[in-house]
């Protein structure tokens, strides 16, 4: 029997573009990147320069504090272009792929049957580590802890987001594989989160783990929340956490010995003509991925990751490392007049100040605009009622704020990352930038605490 | 040329080093008034619900508007009542000599306050804040109709700058602005503006006033114990009754209360307890019983007075109320218990609402702290018990 875990604080946003149960088969994409700001405080160091060869698995950077943790090639090809921004920061590493593709092979031997050290060294020399992300803080996982448990969450609540059946379809034995693997890094559980609204066979079939179901909407499908409901996260401890194909990609090493990073995205958004699932390679760009699929009489917006805290990315930009969804939706960069004043019954809000009350179940487009000024904060209730933790949202962004580590520490900082804070930030009239500020509260945490 | 075109034409002027850089937190208010700006989002949540702080103090105000237009026209009304002349006064000729004597009161209100509120964002270099749009349609909602203009705008603008400016602006302010204003009123011109003569329109002046006609509110007949003298529950309910313009009809705020509990902007939470806040008060002195007004059935607090006037639009103020869930019913409960309190039992001001909620004001930080408290006693409790 499965615990059903009722997650009563929330909002669905219903947006137009969902992808339809469609699976097609990308073709090979122009390029492939590495991208550092999908790890959040990561301060890399390159292994390679461009005009190197590398295969699949091959290690491109490390991390300077932590030199075992290595990111590898998601693709066999040449290193062609290593971008970077303001002040020399590290963007993108590009890689332009071989027709044929050739892998690393790493020496796995059998992983179910070797010590955990072991384990932990076979992962972060085949650059699968970085799959593992740790809270506190949202980032990579320290290989010198073990966590209490490991929480995987097997849906996606966020707007147009994918069914995880979907992208886990045909690998099933290689997720399932990936889950013993993983059992090995904990002493605690390992943790699967399903939809109570429907059954997901692929995950229900899974052993040897405690399945747990949340009911309600969105963040009910984020981890944190799922985290926060089983076993919250007191200080001194740490959970980690893992997307359902990377538990997949680890079931690979272990099968194959490569690091073999497929994965199925879906495109989805408004301004996708067939919204629908693709199997790319991690790190994609989507320049051919979409091409003439995507509405062109207007701009828009792509976003890697969920509208709500995925990564603005150009046209020819790369899928991020952890997403698994990428949403095209139009740019909101019109004035509108009388904006505010307008009865608004094609807009969607979460409040019901507009009178698109009147039709409760239909679909909107949404755009970029903020719709409204930045304030300071007035409206002290309505974050509350999309935040299902146990915190009070508002005074904890207001320690932030004032930097007070303390006050952060016990108003419940290490329980959260941003992305529990993406609804406060949607729905908030006062248009404060609040997962920024969450992260800015992460990063000074870490910076304290180091 | 277009509006638009025009706008765009003219807003380098009030830019940086343009010519009227002093005017960019007025030109970008009307700016954002009459255009949405078109202001994109780059990173976090990459889309934004469509309501902004505009479009909450305009449903806000629109709430109101059941209270104003009933005000209007019992100001007319009482006004008749006072002359002899109900029965041959029309509806539209109370609503009109009412809607004349309200609306100078809302413009002075909005005219102060909008003013000052420009030059301090100004000064501060910020935009301009929505949150007098509503506070300036509070401040003449709560007025005696006989207030001098003048006297409105001095309060409004105390209450502005040192109830909120001084603070830091909408958001930081520790008090209501609205009721400051009014309390600033009551202890500034303590003379002229209680008793029985400036809760309807002339009659101060006296000319033609039925002989022995008093304009006294059913708060203070029931101060001086003749309650049998008290209007019908039923014409208190529905606001035939002297008061303040817009806090006489229960009814009309009822209305505005439902629309602002719809559409989620007001706190349900912090209307309901202070009804029972105030009930149990009320149940109270009934049990005590040692003078009429102790013996005044509950509900009758509810619509004398402004008590359902402070519950809907006053204590829900979501900047200045209990911030914390747990909090917001404290924080009601004690809103509508000293209300009732201050009525029955100070002789100086028989409105306790407004003290009630001002008090409360300062109370909701120390509220909300103990409500913090124990969140965090809960947090560390929660590390301890695992370890």
């Amino acid at each position: 029997m499965s615990n059903v875990y009722k997650i009563t604080k929330g909002l669905d946003i219903r947006m137009v573009g969902k992808a339809e149960t469609v699976v097609t088969k990308a073709p090979l994409a122009v390029a492939y990147a590495i991208k550092p700001a999908d790890f959040q405080g990561l301060v890399p160091k390159l292994l390679v320069k461009v005009g190197d060869k590398v295969k699949a698995g091959t290690a491109v950077m490390f991390d300077k504090y932590n030199h075992n943790i290595v990111f590898a090639s998601p693709v066999s090809g040449e290193v062609t272009a290593i971008n970077r921004g303001e002040r020399r920061l590290l963007l993108e590493v590009v890689i332009t792929p071989d027709a044929e593709q050739q892998y690393e092979s790493f020496e796995v031997g059998d992983l179910l049957s070797i010590t955990r050290e072991q384990v932990v060294e076979k992962l972060l020399v085949s650059g699968c580590w970085p799959f593992i992300k740790q809270r506190p803080y949202g980032i990579i996982a320290n290989p010198n802890t073990t966590p209490k448990g490991i929480f995987i969450s097997c849906f996606d609540s966020s707007p147009l987001a994918p069914d995880y059946d979907i992208l886990l379809r045909g690998e099933e034995e290689h997720f399932y594989k990936g889950i013993e693997v993983l059992k090995k890094l904990t002493d605690g559980k390992v943790h699967l989160g399903v939809n109570a609204k429907y059954s997901s066979p692929v995950f229900e079939k899974c052993t040897g783990v405690e399945i747990n179901k949340f009911q309600g909407a969105h963040p009910a499908g984020n981890v944190g929340t799922q985290i926060s409901r089983i076993s919250p996260i007191n200080k001194g401890e740490i959970v980690w956490t893992i997307d359902p194909q990377h538990v997949a990609a680890i079931g690979r090493l272990a099968a194959t010995g490569r690091y073999d990073v497929q994965k199925t995205v879906a495109a989805v958004g408004s301004e996708v003509k067939k919204p629908r699932y693709y199997k790319v390679i991690q790190g994609a760009s989507i320049k051919n991925l979409l091409e003439g699929g995507v509405s062109s009489d207007k701009s828009v917006r792509f976003v890697s990751g969920s509208v709500l805290s995925g990564t603005k990315i150009s046209s020819e930009g790369f899928i991020g490392f952890y997403d698994n969804m990428l949403a095209v939706i139009p740019e909101g960069d019109q004035y509108e007049f009388f904006g505010w004043a307008l009865p608004g019954l094609d807009k969607f809000s979460f409040s019901k100040s507009f009178l698109s009350w009147l039709t409760p179940s239909k679909e909107y487009v949404l755009n970029t605009n903020y719709h409204g000024g930045e304030r300071a904060f007035v409206m002290s209730d309505v974050y509350g009622k999309v935040f299902p933790f146990d915190i009070y949202p508002v005074y904890l962004l207001k320690a932030i704020l004032a930097e007070d580590i303390d006050a952060m520490e016990k108003l419940g900082i290490y329980e959260v990352v941003e992305e529990d804070f993406a609804l406060c930030e949607f729905v908030d009239p006062s248009k404060i930038e609040i997962q920024a500020i969450v992260r800015k509260g992460l990063n000074l945490m870490i910076k304290e605490m180091n | 040329m277009s509006l638009r075109s025009f706008i765009d034409k003219i807003k380098p002027n009030f830019e940086k080093g343009g010519k009227y850089a002093k005017l960019q937190s007025t030109f970008d208010a009307f700016e954002s008034f009459l255009y949405v700006p078109k202001k994109v989002t780059t990173h976090g949540s990459q889309i934004r619900d469509a309501v902004d702080l505009k479009r909450i103090m305009s449903v806000v105000i629109i709430a109101l508007v059941p209270a104003l237009l009933f005000g209007m026209w019992n100001v007319g009304f009482q006004h008749a009542r006072s002359l002899g002349q109900v029965d041959t006064w029309t509806f539209w000729q109370m609503f009109g000599f009412g809607a004349l004597k309200v609306m100078p009161i809302v413009v002075v209100s909005y005219v102060v306050g909008l003013g000052i509120e420009f030059i301090a964002a100004q000064m501060r270099g910020h935009e301009v804040n929505e949150g007098f749009l509503v506070s300036g349609m509070l401040i003449p909602l709560i007025m005696p109709v006989d207030a001098p203009l003048w006297m409105v705008a001095v309060s409004t603008a105390f209450a502005v700058i040192f109830g909120k400016e001084v603070f830091g602006g909408t958001g930081m302010n520790i008090f209501n602005p609205a009721l400051l204003a009014r309390a600033f009123m009551f202890f500034a011109y303590p003379s002229k503006i209680s008793g029985d003569f400036v809760w309807i329109a002339g009659l101060t002046g006296g000319d033609g006033v039925v002989d022995g006609f008093s304009g006294a509110t059913p708060l203070a007949i029931a101060k001086s114990n003749l309650v049998d003298k008290l209007p019908s529950a039923y014409d208190m309910f529905m606001g035939y009754i002297p008061g303040s313009i817009g806090e006489t009809s229960t009814l009309a705020i009822l209305i505005g209360a439902a629309i602002l509990i719809f559409t989620g902007i007001g706190n349900w939470k912090i209307m309901l307890s202070v009804f029972a806040g105030g009930a149990v008060m009320g149940l109270i002195f009934n049990v005590i019983g040692i003078n009429p007004y102790m013996e005044l059935p509950f509900y009758y607090h509810f619509i004398m007075g402004g008590f359902a006037f402070g519950a809907v639009f006053m204590a829900t103020d979501p900047v200045t109320a209990a911030q914390t869930e747990r909090g917001k019913w404290i924080y009601g409960f004690l809103v509508g218990l000293m209300a009732v309190l201050i009525r029955v039992f100070n002789p100086a001001y028989p409105e306790g609402m407004m003290l009630s909620i001002l008090l409360l004001n300062t109370f909701a930080p120390l509220i909300d702290h103990f409500v913090v408290e124990s969140n965090i006693k809960r947090r560390l409790k929660r590390a301890k018990v695992k370890a």
